[in-house]
């Protein structure tokens, strides 16, 4: 599945992923391909992105994410 | 010869002052580029943004929203976004005169009732606007030194905190528009309350899908209300420092232009000058000459 994750700032990710676990405001979980269409909001909290180039995890200070038709966009307020 | 020396030292500091304007310029277009790459980088993040708002809100019957609802209005707080430094044509001048028009046009009653707050963001133009007398709430000129989006937040919060609290009924913004490098269009906006009329925009464009919302729709679209507030303002603010930059280049380019101009005008007066003392002294040699031969 494609993975977007934005700032207001900059992109921070964009690629193919395999998953990504994200911390939702009914509590954390995570995204693998096919998913359904989802929008939820998400708290502050760590966003493990797993690609076949390896984990990476970001931090964020909540956001919102939107999967349609195997895209995925994480909407985040801010990033480290 | 008196006149020679004074051109020569009008000369000078022409020169002196088309380096600054030329250096001012590169720095300028340095800057520009970086804030143009800004507004580029911010625009994905605002175009998601405002697609999923607009196909949540839509279906929400009522939009009750706190930051939707129109009040009556008592107190206005208008926004002045301008530059911290100068030397940018009439960059400054024209955010300042239309926020003037606006007050003396709509809110003239409320300013003599010291109703009207001014926040102005950048430090021309809250030199004008406390020069001026008016009520000028906060200090803001730091923004522009570290422009992220967590800064501009900080202060959306405060103007939505504001709002809530009921100490503006209104937040109008007015700030330089980015066209391109050479035209800045002031815009007035409405900032607070959000007009719901651009959300169901947005709506018609784009299909229903239907997702699984969490925690729910309303939740939803209340967390992403301020979010967008925010971001409305942010992109005033990257909109307006491009502006700024863009007007500068501009207005230092032709002030290099007519430095240039003015040496060449100089630089034939000079010439002329010293061509005319070097006849002069030629002519007084051979006069002298000649006395002294006539003589013998």
């Amino acid at each position: 599945m494609n993975l977007e994750i934005l700032t207001p700032d900059k992109k921070v990710f964009s690629g193919e992923a395999n998953s990504v676990t994200v911390p939702g405001t009914q509590g954390s979980f995570t995204v693998l391909n096919n998913h359904a269409p989802l929008i939820s909001t998400l708290e502050p909290g760590e966003v493990k992105v797993k690609s076949a180039q390896g984990m990476e995890t970001f931090h964020i200070e909540g956001g919102v994410i939107e999967v349609l038709k195997n895209k995925v966009v994480l909407l985040a307020e801010s990033l480290s | 010869m008196a006149n020679l020396k004074e051109v020569r030292g009008r000369i000078s500091s022409i020169i002196s002052t088309e380096q600054i304007t030329k250096a001012m310029k590169m720095v300028s277009a340095a800057r520009f580029r970086r804030a143009t790459e800004a507004i580029v980088r911010m625009r994905p993040y605002a175009d998601k943004l405002r697609e999923i708002l607009g196909n949540l809100s839509a279906s929400l019957e009522d939009n009750s929203s706190v930051f939707a609802q129109e009040r009556e209005v008592r107190n206005v707080l208008v926004l002045v976004i301008t530059s911290n430094r100068g030397l940018a044509g009439s960059f400054n001048m024209n955010a300042i005169k239309a926020a003037n028009n606006l007050i003396a046009s709509e809110y003239a009653q409320l300013k003599k009732t010291e109703n009207l707050h001014i926040m102005a963001v950048g430090k021309k133009g809250q030199d004008y606007f406390l020069k001026h007398r008016y009520q000028v709430v906060g200090d803001y000129n730091d923004l522009f030194n570290d422009l992220t989006f967590l800064n501009a937040s900080a202060i959306a919060e405060e103007l939505m905190e504001g709002y809530v609290d009921g100490k503006y009924d209104k937040v109008v913004m007015i700030y330089n528009q980015f066209k391109n490098a050479a035209v800045q269009v002031i815009t007035t906006e409405q900032l607070l309350p959000i007009s719901p009329v651009r959300d169901a925009q947005a709506e018609t464009k784009t299909h229903k899908v239907d997702y699984i919302l969490e925690p729910s729709q309303r939740a939803i679209v209340e967390e992403l209300i301020p979010k967008s507030v925010k971001m409305q303002f942010y992109k005033a603010l990257l909109d307006s420092h491009a502006s700024e930059h863009g007007a500068r280049m501009t207005a230092m380019d032709k002030a290099t232009e007519n430095a240039g101009e003015l040496l060449r005008t100089l630089r034939l007066q000079y010439n002329r000058a010293r061509q005319a003392a070097i006849t002069n002294e030629i002519l007084e040699i051979v006069s002298g000459a000649n006395a002294l031969s006539s003589e013998s």
